[in-house]
């Protein structure tokens, strides 16, 4: 079984995200960086799954060279490979996709493995890109039916559920109002919602020394043939709305004065 | 010029609220752009829908009723999609971001080689060149992008869309589909029986934060009382006092109720960004330095536990 899994370098949710003062983009200095929340769990669910099943996980990003760093960090948590489309400057979702589409084609993973959404953009669009393109079933916000505090999940066990002959896959999922479970051919690319898992594993020393001998794949973003036009351009960023500055109230019955008839939300 | 095509969603027969919020943002579209809003219900016995959704301001609805529909699956939904941007003439794709959108309208987008702008806001730019206003780090930064394609897609966020009101009645058209098989199979559907309403569509959701040391009876009163959707913050989940999915914040969800009563949470940034899109913040928290009350509209210095009860009691009284 092997396994791509995306990993995208994003600015820490910890940190404060301010806009640029000419609306050109954030301010970077100051900001830590961090891989995507959703791609630490994909990570964590395909190293399940090798460790149920067998088979080789190789973790895929898209950026400049820090990605490196996140790229690193994964191999030491246990991916075996990795591979670094190099890009500087802005990615559009589509464009991203078409990026991992290519490394798809080369890689023949039998699943990819990818966050539900990364938290810079909040585009949750690239997994859904990924499966179209490449003419594959897609399981989007991959979850869990049993609890996060069950035995199954103290235990590791994978949410993605292999077939015996590992041709398909049974996957929970979350939709409005509730989880429903789908069967996908596989090869398939699955996006990881956060029930999917709730303890990730983490790196010990020996791994992260390990790691620095473990390969990164460099391939050039534009000597893969794909259009770096992004067919969605960010013209502007301004800061959200400020929210008035509010007010302390004394007690309870001014609290409840002031929703009922200031407010005007009972 | 072209028109406008809306995916109305439905469940157990119904149409979804939220694609009312999708027909809304379609004629604010209409209204720029010109124009005119086609709907497209798709499905297995959709005619309720269709009716509910040919009352609603449209000019003409699609319906595509068939067996191959049962189940919404992304694969065979974004081919009928995109079938009925072709038959419409549409150059806008509209549909809410509930997952149902989120899931299908990005391969719509592959689809037709068109951009899509996720979980829009608003409108932006001059006339008939209609930008889109689109938040970015979990709502800490308005984006306002351009779909540079000749067919552009966009999913709304409902709350920030005003619902189409009941107004005339469309001609219906049939619209026969023969999607390819999928590659996915539905099997089953697990309900989430809550009596309580889901978090991202609540008007008023009560959350607790670490301050509850996990007891969250007083805001299960209070919730109950309000019709309110229940929060947590991030320690509340990690600490396994609540499950993964009542986390609100930028790695949880992302919500914007009439009414947000924060108890016992300190407000880290990543929890903010989740919630200060809230009409009207109430913060009740015994730590009067706590990031939250900056965001709060209503800031009660005070222990929950005795706050909470009192609050239930006094709202009780008001609303008779």
């Amino acid at each position: 079984m092997k396994i791509l899994v995306t990993v995208k370098r994003v600015e820490d949710y910890e940190s404060k995200i301010k806009v640029k003062a000419d609306g050109s983009w954030i301010e970077t200095a100051g900001v830590n960086y961090k891989s995507n929340p959703f791609d630490d769990i994909a990570v964590e669910e395909a190293l399940r799954l090798k460790a149920a099943h067998g088979g080789e996980v190789v973790v895929v990003s898209a950026g400049g060279p820090a990605a490196t760093t996140e790229l690193r960090q994964m191999l030491a948590t246990g991916a075996d490979r990795a591979v670094l489309v190099k890009h500087e400057g802005f990615l559009d979702s589509d464009t991203a996709a078409r990026l991992l589409v290519k490394v798809v084609e080369k890689e023949k993973p039998d699943l990819v493995l990818m966050g539900k959404q990364a938290v810079d953009l909040d585009d949750n669009q690239a997994g859904q890109l990924v499966a179209e393109y490449l003419g594959w079933g897609q399981v989007t916000f991959a979850s869990k039916l049993e609890s996060l505090e069950s035995d199954a999940e103290k235990k590791g066990v994978p949410g993605v559920q292999l077939s015996p002959d590992k041709k398909a896959a049974q996957v929970w999922r979350e939709v409005d109002g509730g989880l429903e479970q789908l069967e996908v051919q596989l090869p398939a690319v699955i996006t990881c919602d956060l029930r999917l898992v709730k303890q990730l594993r983490y790196a010990k020393l020996p791994d992260i020394m390990k790691a620095k001998k473990k390969p990164i794949e460099e391939l050039a973003a534009a000597s893969l043939g794909v259009d770096l036009t992004p067919k969605v351009k960010v013209v502007r960023v301004e800061p959200p709305p400020a929210r008035q500055a509010g007010i302390k109230v004394p007690d309870v019955p001014t609290l409840v004065d002031k929703l009922k008839n200031e407010a005007k939300v009972l | 010029m072209g028109n406008i095509l809306v995916v109305a969603e439905h469940f157990k027969g119904k149409l979804r609220k939220a694609s009312l919020n999708a027909i809304g943002a379609a004629q604010q579209v209409k209204a720029r752009a010109g124009g005119e809003v086609v709907a497209l219900v798709l499905g297995k016995g959709t005619a309720a829908v269709t009716q509910e959704v040919a009352s609603r301001g449209v000019a003409k609805v699609l319906e595509a009723d068939a067996d191959a529909l049962a189940s919404p699956l992304a694969e065979t939904y974004a081919q009928v999609i995109a079938q009925a941007v072709q038959a419409s003439g549409a150059t806008y794709v509209v549909a809410a971001a509930t997952n149902f959108g989120k899931d299908i309208l990005p391969r719509v987008a592959g689809k037709l080689g068109a951009g899509l702008a996720s979980d829009i806001v608003g409108l932006a730019g001059e006339g008939a060149n209609v930008l889109f206003k689109r938040p970015m780090w979990a709502g800490n930064a308005i984006a306002t992008v351009e779909v540079a394609t000749p067919v552009k897609v966009v999913t709304i966020r409902p709350t920030d869309f005003p619902e189409a009101v009941p107004s005339g009645s469309a001609p219906v058209e049939k619209l026969a589909v023969d999607p390819t098989s999928p590659k996915t199979k539905f099997l089953q559907f697990q309900e989430v029986k809550s009596e309580r309403p889901e978090l991202t569509e609540a008007s008023v959701v009560v959350a607790g934060g670490r301050g509850t040391k996990g007891d969250f009876k007083p805001i299960e009163a209070l919730a109950d009382l309000l019709g309110a959707a229940i929060g947590a913050s991030r320690a509340v989940v990690d600490a396994g006092w609540q499950p993964n999915d009542m986390q609100v914040g930028q790695t949880g969800k992302v919500v914007a109720p009439k009414l947000y009563i924060a108890a016992g949470i300190s407000g880290a940034i990543q929890h903010l960004a989740g919630m200060k899109g809230s009409k009207t913040i109430v913060a009740i928290n015994k730590d009067p330095e706590a990031p939250i009350f900056q965001v709060a509209d209503y800031g009660l210095v005070a222990d929950l536990f005795k706050a909470l009860p009192e609050l239930t009691e006094e709202i009780r009284k008001v609303k008779g």
